[in-house]
């Protein structure tokens, strides 16, 4: 079959989010009770979906192995758990993670592109892109320009990334917005759309590396950018909330959006993944609960 | 043979299935048998006769209420008539706090009075837990504040009550109609007498209850059960001052004919056929949930829903789109579980009223796209029903259906939507959905409602007046011009 010839959008034109609307939306999807047997399955998916992170300066070899053999092993006492989804490092980390997680199913995704900032060049942003692919990156998650994209620089945002893509070889890229910093709901649809039309796997809200991280809000709006792009092209692009998910409760809601807005194909870890490292204990404190009634205290959850 | 659709589909069956979550019945005690609250006392109606309230949901009766014959509505005048003397005499600050009174006890026993609404008329427990009840608080909040402040509401004139109003309200929101005539009328001085809707009288009941243990004297709230004859008998009673009426609009029209040539007032709030209009400029997946809020609310039993939607139409086909995907993830049926989002038809009359609707539908021609969810097997569900390509003069883009259906026409320029949306006897509510502020002004002193909303819809406040154009009714309710209804101002 013909490729189909994708007409891009005019990326001038500003995008017409209500944000009164939106967060009315969000809380409904709060307002769902979500009980017994469906608040397992939504708990195991979510593990399943998760992103276990160490982004940290001071990240040892030795973290990030406990950290990968936590990825593989969450709690072996509960039977016939799933793995999370990827572990997430710095580029020089690849390697030891790659070789941690082995042939465990667990993907690793690298951040790249002078991460968090993307205050660097261009050439430096895509050798680092390949670094991390040479290295064994599954996955790159990369940060796009803000500064050139609220200056309105949007063929620039555009073309790097789809440098960045070309750079990726075989492995996906997730497109890292930093919504915390492009403020406006107007702004992060413009983002979201301009990402997945040059290229990106996935969009993802944040670096975590800001205090204003993913939401409910934030997210729906992403979500409805993938859903409109899948109307017109059919193909499906995967979500990352990232930073600030740290409860099931709020995991499970995240999982009723997706649910209600691109529907069950994307009920998956190929198409929606949480970045977050605190999330899997709470999840795993939940799930124990669910199983045994009580709820155990928060030392018998490890921390890697 | 059907036209193929080659366009993607996104999958929502596993978005409307959720374990069962439903609220507590046990939280709420329905007694088996109501009589009349008359002079503060429940009383047997002198009719002797009773008639049972059934949940719409599974068809199971819930309790039985007393059925008021002409006497009864006497009685329970006569009771009004004894306490507006004192009660008009009242401090206003007085006044203020037996309102203010009922508005907390309403707030304490919010669970409860869900439960009782939800099971009574059908509505989402949703939706009568974060809807109806606060909101039915609020305005007794809201009222009890101007008890005694009439004089800056009215400055230099003087404010005296009425008297006795007789008060009707209608099945779709039960308890927070009971709210907006209580409140004005006890918050201005008068005396009343409600009667709640034959098909969902319980939660007047348990406001009642409400009032007796508010301590509010003797006969200035009676509530009084009854169908359309114990209704005739309020309006005709000759010592009723005021007729506040909410309900159809062939039922106002003999309410107007009866009180013709009395001197008694009223507000009458009647039926609607509310033009929700969405221009290309607006943001489309937000105005496609006011869509939804707009017809979908209470299963469409929404006298301002917004039921003919018109769509410009270079964003007919996306919206169009995305308002069928949201309909996909809807979820139809048992009223007490928390997820559910659209409810019981309130009553077998109301659902055959519907159905012959949507037959109508089909047979004008339109294109019709229902949900595709399982219906409860038993009691009363309507899927969320839409029908596009409909004309200006097709029936069910003309007449009130007053359930879970809506009508889509496109339309291309300003003045063309106007004219359309303006061409129905009907004036109560309008929706204008655009990102350029100055098309919302000129459309808003244009449409001739009496409730326009801007990139929103259905959207309720004590403090805003309501009420409606033409065959809509007249006099507003709500804010500082709720007031006015309620007295003569000198």
């Amino acid at each position: 079959m013909a490729e189909k010839i994708l007409t891009l959008p005019d990326f001038t034109i500003p995008a017409r989010i209500d944000k009164v609307g939106v967060e009315e939306r969000a809380d409904r999807f709060t307002k769902r009770s979500i009980k017994k047997e469906t608040k397992v399955k939504g708990l195991m998916l979510a593990l399943n979906m998760i992103d276990l992170t160490t982004l940290e300066g001071k990240d040892t070899e030795g973290k990030v192995r406990q950290m990968c053999y936590k990825a593989v092993h969450l709690l072996d006492s509960y039977p016939n758990l799933p793995t999370v989804a990827a572990v997430c490092v710095y580029p020089e980390m690849v390697r030891i993670a790659k070789k941690a997680v082995g042939d465990s199913g667990v993907k690793v995704a690298s951040v790249a592109t002078a991460f968090p900032s993307g205050q660097s060049s261009l050439k430096i942003k895509l050798e680092e892109t390949r670094y991390a692919v040479d290295e064994g990156a599954d996955e790159i998650d990369m940060v796009i320009s803000r500064g050139k994209f609220l200056r309105g620089e949007y063929n620039y945002v555009f073309d790097e990334i789809a440098a960045v893509k070309e750079a990726c070889g075989p492995a996906r890229l997730k497109v890292i917005l930093e919504t915390g910093e492009l403020i406006t709901f107007d702004k992060i649809r413009k983002a979201s759309d301009i990402a997945m039309y040059a290229g990106a796997d996935f969009i993802k809200t944040s670096t975590g590396k800001i205090p204003a991280a993913s939401s409910i809000p934030v997210t729906l709006v992403m979500l409805e950018a993938i859903r409109d792009y899948y109307y017109k092209t059919g193909i499906m692009i995967g979500m990352k909330p990232a930073g600030g998910i740290s409860k099931s409760k709020v995991a499970l809601h995240y999982l009723v959006m997706v649910n209600e807005i691109l529907g069950e194909d994307w009920m998956n870890n190929k198409w929606f993944r949480f970045g977050a490292s605190s999330l899997a204990n709470d999840v795993l404190m939940q799930l124990m609960k669910e199983k045994t009634g009580v709820y155990q205290g928060k030392d018998y959850f490890t921390i890697d | 043979m059907a036209k193929r659709d080659n366009t993607l589909k996104l999958k929502f069956d596993s978005a409307r299935k959720f374990a069962p979550a439903p609220e507590s019945r046990s939280a709420a005690k329905i007694k088996p048998k109501y009589d009349l609250f008359i002079n503060g006392k429940f009383e047997k109606p002198l009719s002797k006769k009773y008639f049972d309230s059934t949940n719409p949901a599974t068809g199971e009766k819930l309790s039985e209420v007393a059925d008021s014959s002409a006497a009864d509505v006497d009685k329970a005048v006569k009771a009004a008539r004894n306490a507006f003397n004192s009660w008009s005499k009242l401090p206003a600050a007085e006044r203020g706090k037996y309102i203010f009174r009922i508005a907390r006890m309403v707030q304490e026993r919010a669970r409860e009075l869900a439960i009782v609404e939800t099971l009574d008329g059908g509505k989402p427990i949703r939706e009568s837990r974060d809807f109806d009840v606060p909101t039915a608080a609020n305005h007794f909040f809201y009222y009890a504040g101007w008890a005694d402040k009439l004089e800056y509401a009215f400055p230099n004139r003087t404010a005296k009550p009425l008297g006795v109003a007789g008060q009707i309200i209608p099945w779709n929101f039960p308890l927070l109609m009971a709210a907006w005539k209580i409140a004005p009328a006890l918050a201005t001085g008068n005396t009343v007498v409600l009667k709640p809707a034959e098909t969902t009288p319980l939660t007047a009941m348990l406001l009642a209850e409400i009032i007796l243990e508010a301590d509010l004297p003797p006969g200035v709230v009676n509530i009084i059960t009854g169908a359309g004859s114990t209704g005739a008998a309020i309006v005709n009673h000759p010592d009723v001052n005021k007729i506040a009426f909410t309900g159809s609009t062939d039922v106002g029209k003999i309410i107007e004919k009866a009180i013709a040539g009395t001197d008694k007032k009223a507000t009458l709030e009647l039926g609607g056929k509310a033009a929700n209009i969405i221009f290309e400029d607006a943001p489309l997946d937000q105005a496609v949930e006011g869509i939804v809020n707009g017809i979908f609310f209470n299963q469409g039993h929404v006298c301002c829903a917004g039921s003919r939607l018109y769509v410009q139409e270079s964003v007919l086909e996306s919206v169009l789109r995305k308002l069928k995907d949201r309909i996909e993830t809807l979820i139809v049926g048992d009223p007490l579980d928390k997820n559910t989002d659209v409810g019981a038809i309130n009553s077998k009359q109301q659902y055959d009223q519907i159905m012959k609707y949507i037959k109508i539908g089909i047979n004008e021609g339109s294109d019709m796209f229902q949900s595709s969810c399982t219906l409860p097997s038993k009691g009363l569900y309507i899927p969320p029903t839409i029908f596009s390509n409909v004309a200006q003069s097709s029936r069910i883009a003309q007449e009130e259906i007053f359930g879970p259906v809506l009508t889509i026409q496109s339309f291309r320029t300003d003045d063309e939507v106007i004219e359309k949306a303006n061409n129905t006897p009907y004036g109560l509510s309008a929706g204008v959905w655009t990102d350029k502020g100055s098309k919302i002004f000129n459309l808003t002193t244009k449409l001739r409602a009496g409730v326009v909303w801007a990139n929103t819809f259905n959207k309720f406040d004590p403090t805003s007046p309501f009420g409606g154009y033409k065959e809509s009714g007249y006099g507003r309710e709500g804010g500082l011009h709720g007031l006015a209804p309620y007295l003569n101002l000198v």
